[in-house]
């Protein structure tokens, strides 16, 4: 069980040195969350994986408040490994942010809202090439299949996202060609099951053909189940290029057909001291 | 459809214990039919609902009116009808028009064409010839005629109608489905008249059907008034037959019917506790009486239930009833149900629905057990005074 703040959802943020002061949702009287405090609750809610505080900024934004965020981040982040009384027991999960600046990315916050696909996928790419291997690679608030298929293959692990509820709610199913919307008139006298093949859509199927080394032809399979006419998105192509996974076969459309020259070269992103992390 | 007494209580009772058989599988009476939207209950899950006891929660009644706006009857006769739309090929369903939620009897707005229902997509009118397709669509294990329901207080002239109606629709139905003429429930109405329940009664008897529906009844008549006609229509009913009364839900109401020889409820009362936040805890049999002892201190509810909203369950570690075995009382305090409430999460009304479902067909089970020892008046007695003594005890 993985436990995280959203801070960034939360009413007149206030962020200091100190923490985050905020409007409790309960009282509406200001409340100051400090690194100390959330790893304190975190411990004795007793989440198997805790987040530490981060100091959270829209990707869109530019600026010196960007690098001021990172480097707070990771003050905050010492503050949080001081403050856990249980790390035999529950695993915490550092935060890096930094927008969209290459120079100042270390890994994958703060990018489920706002940032086109272009930037998106590169500033997964960067992530996932500067950080550990032997770490699990967690990108928040992520998402709709096809950028969870993406992220897996540029490098990412785990995922969260409310999106399979929220469409729910609306009466969506997520079948593999992409949604069906069950409130239409239409599916008032439609007798077929949602999924004939109903196993679930992306998690076992995914992992399963990772661990049999198949990986390239669930992609494959992925993206012409959902782009039958073969207009997969631009970004897709790009970042599955960069991913080492040949999906021509899947995209007969003007639309992907991109030049390699096109794509921007990654940055490789080098930590605080100016040497080039492993 | 198979149904026999297997019991009377002595000493000049009508209390009875029965087994009904439908479709390969036996249940016992008197039970409880699970009170549904459409189908499904309101909260539990299909998987879910494999959880609760068995065979008790089989049973489930189902609302034709409720499918009036959809799906259309034909797409329900391709699937195959309910059981295969629903997924629940074993479950035993009991059709009956009309509940006190979704689809409340207009008897203003019944004619001579149809009887007429308040739903959640206003009212609705409904033809003997269009029910019967419904039925012949759904393919319930039982289902009841239509009938023309009036409350208590309906004039005389108007209670009539509603009972000449009502038997006229009654061979209008059994006319229209020769078929399954085995599976009708004939309904009874007759309003606070006396004598035309009687009469109602016997006429219904004369017809070829598998049991009765009491109807009428839960439509806000006066509780004394209610036990003498109920039994005036059971006095009249054949004995070997099967007898169902809906809208009477409170536990002393299933006692009372109980007590005149009625053999299936239904009512929504399991489904009004949950939205309101309540779980059952009054005790189910003798032993957990015994083991209360008349002391209850409790000031957010009452002997029957306790309300999960009240900040008194704030930080209550315990669970809902200690000798519930039910999913909620095995994993679940009643501090987390109090959260789950005031945070406004799902999972509360699912898990209180399991509960009280639970709970209550246990009161059923301790119903029969009662009949089947030939205690069941001494039991109704006890739980009776039980339930007195608290008030009392909270008034003072």
């Amino acid at each position: 069980m993985a436990l995280r703040f959203e801070v960034s959802l939360l009413h007149l943020a206030d962020i200091t040195e100190e923490g985050v002061t905020f409007q409790s949702p309960v009282d509406g009287k200001p409340m100051l969350l400090t690194p100390e405090e959330s790893i304190h609750i975190q411990n004795n809610i007793g989440a198997d994986i805790i987040m530490a505080l981060d100091d959270v900024v829209k990707t869109t934004i530019t600026g010196p408040r960007i690098e001021e965020a990172m480097y707070r981040t990771l003050r905050w982040i010492d503050r949080c490994i001081a403050a856990h009384k249980k790390p035999d027991v529950q695993n915490l999960f550092g935060i890096v942010q930094g927008g969209l600046d290459p120079v100042l990315r270390y890994a994958i916050g703060g990018l489920s809202g706002g940032e086109d696909k272009e930037s998106f996928w590169r500033v997964v790419a960067q992530c996932t090439a500067g950080l550990p291997d032997n770490k699990p690679r967690y990108v928040m608030g992520v998402g709709y299949p096809l950028d969870i298929v993406v992220c897996s293959a540029l490098g990412a692990d785990m995922y969260d996202c409310v999106y399979p509820t929220r469409t729910a709610r609306f009466g969506t199913a997520l079948v593999p060609e992409g949604v069906l919307k069950l409130k239409q008139n239409a599916m008032a006298t439609d007798e077929r099951p949602i999924d004939p093949t109903c196993s679930c859509m992306l998690s076992r199927d995914l992992h399963m053909s990772i661990v049999e080394g198949r990986f390239p032809e669930f992609v494959r399979r992925f993206l012409r189940t959902q782009f039958p006419k073969g207009d997969v998105p631009k970004w897709v192509c790009n970042a599955m290029e960069v991913a080492g996974i040949d999906i021509s076969e899947c995209c007969t459309s003007n639309k992907c057909l991109v030049p390699s020259t096109e794509v921007q070269p990654l940055y490789v992103p080098v930590d605080v001291k100016g040497g080039v992390p492993n | 459809m198979r149904f026999a007494v297997t019991k009377v209580c002595g000493g000049g009772g009508k209390a009875r214990a029965g087994a009904l058989h439908v479709g390969g599988i036996g249940v016992e009476t008197p039970a409880l039919l699970l009170s549904t939207r459409k189908g499904l209950p309101a909260f539990v899950s299909c998987d879910l609902l494999a959880s609760l006891p068995l065979p008790d929660s089989l049973l489930l009644h189902i609302c034709p009116t409720h499918f009036i706006e959809g799906p259309p009857s034909k797409t329900i006769s391709n699937i195959g009808g309910l059981h295969h739309m629903l997924g629940l090929p074993n479950h035993i369903l009991v059709a009956a028009a009309g509940d006190s939620i979704e689809s409340l009897p207009s008897s203003d707005a019944t004619n001579k064409f149809g009887a007429s229902f308040e739903t959640p997509s206003g009212r609705r009118l409904v033809k003997p010839t269009d029910y019967v397709e419904l039925i012949s669509c759904m393919k319930p294990n039982l289902w009841a005629s239509l009938a023309d329901e009036v409350p208590a207080w309906s004039s005389e002239k108007r209670n009539k109608i509603s009972v000449d109606r009502t038997l006229r629709w009654l061979d209008e139905c059994i006319a229209l489905n020769k078929a399954s003429g085995m599976n009708t429930l004939g309904v009874v109405v007759g309003g606070s008249s006396i004598e035309q329940r009687k009469l109602c009664a016997t006429e219904v008897s004369k017809r070829n059907v598998s049991g009765f529906w009491i109807g009428g009844f839960g439509l806000g008549e006066n509780t004394e008034e209610r036990c003498s006609l109920l039994n005036a229509v059971t006095d009249c009913l054949p004995s070997d037959k099967l007898r169902l009364v809906s809208r009477l839900g409170l536990p002393e109401e299933v006692l009372e019917g109980v007590a005149a020889g009625v053999d299936l409820f239904d009512s929504t009362y399991i489904y009004q506790l949950t939205m309101g936040g309540f779980a059952l805890v009054f005790p189910v049999d003798t032993v957990e009486r015994g083991m209360q002892n008349g002391v209850f201190e409790s000031s957010s509810g009452d002997s029957t239930k306790i309300n999960l909203r009240a900040t008194v369950y704030r930080k209550d570690t315990s669970r809902l009833v200690d000798t519930c075995s039910c999913f909620t009382c095995q994993n679940h305090t009643r501090a987390y149900l109090n959260h789950l409430l005031n945070v406004h999460e799902m999972l509360a009304q699912i898990l209180l629905e399991i509960h009280n479902t639970h709970h209550y067909l246990r009161f059923f089970h301790s119903i029969r057990k009662a009949i089947k020892d030939g205690e069941f008046d001494i039991f109704r007695q006890q739980f009776i005074e039980s339930r007195r003594a608290h008030i009392a005890t909270a008034v003072l």
